[in-house]
C-alpha cells in the first residue's frame, strides 16, 4: 500500500527510478572531443605511463603484472585507450576476454587499476570530465576483465 | 551528550588503524556513501545500495560515525557503526536520540531514544560499473528505549522491523562530464518518525510501503551535493506526521573521512509543525 502520494511526489520519485533505469545507454555520440581533451596520442601516452609506474608500486596488483612485457603493455594500453576515446589509432593486441582469461582478476584487482589511472591522469591534469568520459568507457570493460575463466583448450 | 561522549572513541578509531593498511579498502573514494541516521550506509536520510567502507571482493572494512542535527524545537543524534565483508553483507549498528528541547519540561522526559541494528546484503550489481547498478537488501531491527511518550500517543509497540529494496547507480560523465548518483529505496516499515515514537499506532497498524530517493552530482571525486526525499508513514491519531527531505554537500578528501553537512526538513513532529535545520555528520573508515 503506497500511502500519501502526492502526484509531485510521485513525479518526482518515479523520476528517479526513471533515471535508474534509463540512463544508462546515453553516450555522447556526436561532437566527441575526448580525444582531444586527454591530450591526444601523446597525452595518453604519458599517463598510461605514469600509470604503470603507480602499478608496479601497488602491493594489490604489483604481481599481476610481474613479468610482463612493459613497454608492449604501454603501446597497447594507449592504443587502446587512443581508440576507446574515437582516436586515430588502431589497437592490435589481443581481446579483453582473451588477455584476462584465466589470470583471477577480482573486484579489488580492478578497482585498484581504476584508481590507479585516475591518479595518473590527476597528476598529468585531464579534466575532470575528460577522465569521467574515459572511464565511462573503461567501465564497460568490466565484464570482460573481471573473473574470465580460463580458455578452454581449443582444436589446434 | 552522545556527540563528546563518542568523540573519543571515534578519534582512537582514526588513530589506530595501523600504519601498514594505509588505505582503508579499494574501492574507489566515495562509493561507500556516508552514514545515514539509522546507521546503514547511504546518505543521511535515505539508505542506498552501496555497503559502508571501501572493503572491495577480498577485503573487509568499516566506518564510525556522529551526526548531529539542530531543528527548530529538537535536536537529533547518532552514534553508528557498521562493517563491511568483502562488500557483500553490512552489519550496521545506531543509537539515536531525539532531544525534546520545546517539549522535554511539559512531558517530564528530556529526550527519546532508539537503537538500531541493521543488516544489508549486496544482491547484485556494482554500483560504478554494472549498467543496471548496485542492488541490496536490507533490514533493520529498531528497539525504542524510551516507550513511555510513544506508548502514550497511541504508539503499539516498543519494536519494529524495517524491510527495505535499494537501487543505486553512478552514471559516469552522466551530466556535463561529471558523475551522477541516483537513488532508489522502497521500504516496509510500521515506524513513527523512524521509530523514535514507537512502531504502529491507533490510526494504522500495518505495515507501509514508502518510497525514498536521492539525487547527486560529484563536481569532482571528493565533493558531492545533492538532494534525498523520505516518505514517512502516518499510524499516530495525535499529530500528523510528515515526509522529509535534505539538500547536502559531502566532502570525501579521503577514503578515512567523509564530511557531510545538510539543511534537513523532516516536517511537523509530535505537533510542532515545519521541523528543519542542519545537519552535520562526521564518518571515519577504516
Amino acid at each position: 500500500m503506497l500511502r500519501r502520494l502526492s502526484a509531485r511526489k510521485t513525479f518526482l520519485i518515479v523520476g528517479l527510478l526513471t533515471m535508474l533505469a534509463g540512463c544508462q545507454s546515453a553516450p555522447p555520440a556526436s561532437q566527441d572531443t575526448l580525444y582531444n581533451d586527454l591530450g591526444e596520442r601523446h597525452g595518453i601516452a604519458r599517463f598510461v605511463k605514469d600509470m604503470l609506474y603507480i602499478v608496479v608500486e601497488d602491493d594489490r596488483i604489483a604481481e599481476t603484472f610481474r613479468g610482463v612485457d612493459i613497454a608492449s603493455l604501454h603501446r597497447n594500453l594507449t592504443d587502446q585507450i587512443c581508440h576507446l576515446a574515437n582516436g586515430p589509432c588502431t589497437y592490435n593486441g589481443r581481446s579483453m576476454t582473451e588477455a584476462h582469461a584465466g589470470l583471477g582478476i577480482d573486484e579489488t584487482d580492478f578497482n585498484a587499476l581504476v584508481e590507479d589511472l585516475i591518479l595518473a591522469m590527476e597528476q598529468n591534469q585531464v579534466p575532470v570530465s575528460a577522465q569521467n568520459r574515459l572511464l565511462n568507457r573503461l567501465a564497460r570493460l568490466h565484464d570482460q576483465v573481471v573473473r574470465i575463466p580460463e580458455a578452454r583448450p581449443t582444436t589446434h | 551528550m552522545p556527540f563528546t561522549r563518542f568523540l573519543p572513541w571515534l578519534l582512537v578509531a582514526l588513530a589506530s588503524a595501523p600504519p601498514a593498511v594505509a588505505e582503508p579498502g579499494s574501492r574507489l573514494w566515495a562509493t561507500g556513501g556516508v552514514t545515514t541516521i539509522e546507521g546503514a550506509a547511504g546518505g543521511g536520510l535515505v539508505p542506498m545500495a552501496v555497503l559502508t567502507g571501501y572493503a572491495s571482493d577480498r577485503e573487509w572494512g568499516g566506518s564510525v560515525a556522529l551526526s548531529h542535527a539542530p531543528l527548530d524545537d529538537y535536536t537529533v543524534d547518532v552514534v553508528a557503526g557498521a562493517l563491511n565483508w568483502h562488500n557483500r553483507i553490512e552489519i550496521s549498528a545506531a543509537r539515536q536520540t531525539l532531544d525534546l528541547d520545546t517539549l522535554g519540561a511539559a512531558l517530564n522526559q528530556d529526550d527519546l531514544q532508539q537503537d538500531i541494528l541493521g543488516a544489508k546484503l549486496r544482491l547484485t550489481g556494482d554500483v560504478l560499473y554494472s549498467p543496471y547498478g548496485q542492488w541490496s537488501l536490507g533490514v533493520q531491527y529498531k528497539h525504542n528505549r524510551t516507550f513511555t511518550v510513544p506508548d502514550a500517543v497511541g504508539a503499539r509497540d516498543v519494536r519494529g522491523t524495517d524491510v527495505y529494496l535499494a537501487g543505486t547507480k553512478v552514471f559516469l560523465a552522466g551530466l556535463f562530464g561529471r558523475n551522477v548518483l541516483v537513488n532508489g529505496v522502497v521500504r516496509g516499515t510500521k515506524a513513527n518518525q523512524g521509530g523514535l515514537l514507537g512502531f504502529g499506532g491507533d490510526k494504522n497498524d500495518s505495515y507501509d510501503a514508502v518510497l525514498e530517493g536521492s539525487a547527486g552530482v560529484f563536481i569532482d571525486r571528493q565533493w558531492l551535493v545533492g538532494t534525498e526525499y523520505r516518505q514517512k508513514p502516518d499510524n499516530l491519531g495525535f499529530a500528523r506526521e510528515e515526509d522529509g527531505y535534505d539538500l547536502f554537500v559531502a566532502w570525501v578528501p579521503e577514503r578515512h573521512l567523509a564530511v557531510t553537512a545538510a539543511w534537513v526538513n523532516l516536517g511537523s513532529i509530535a505537533g510542532l509543525d515545519d521541523q528543519q535545520g542542519a545537519y552535520l555528520s562526521l564518518q571515519g573508515s577504516f
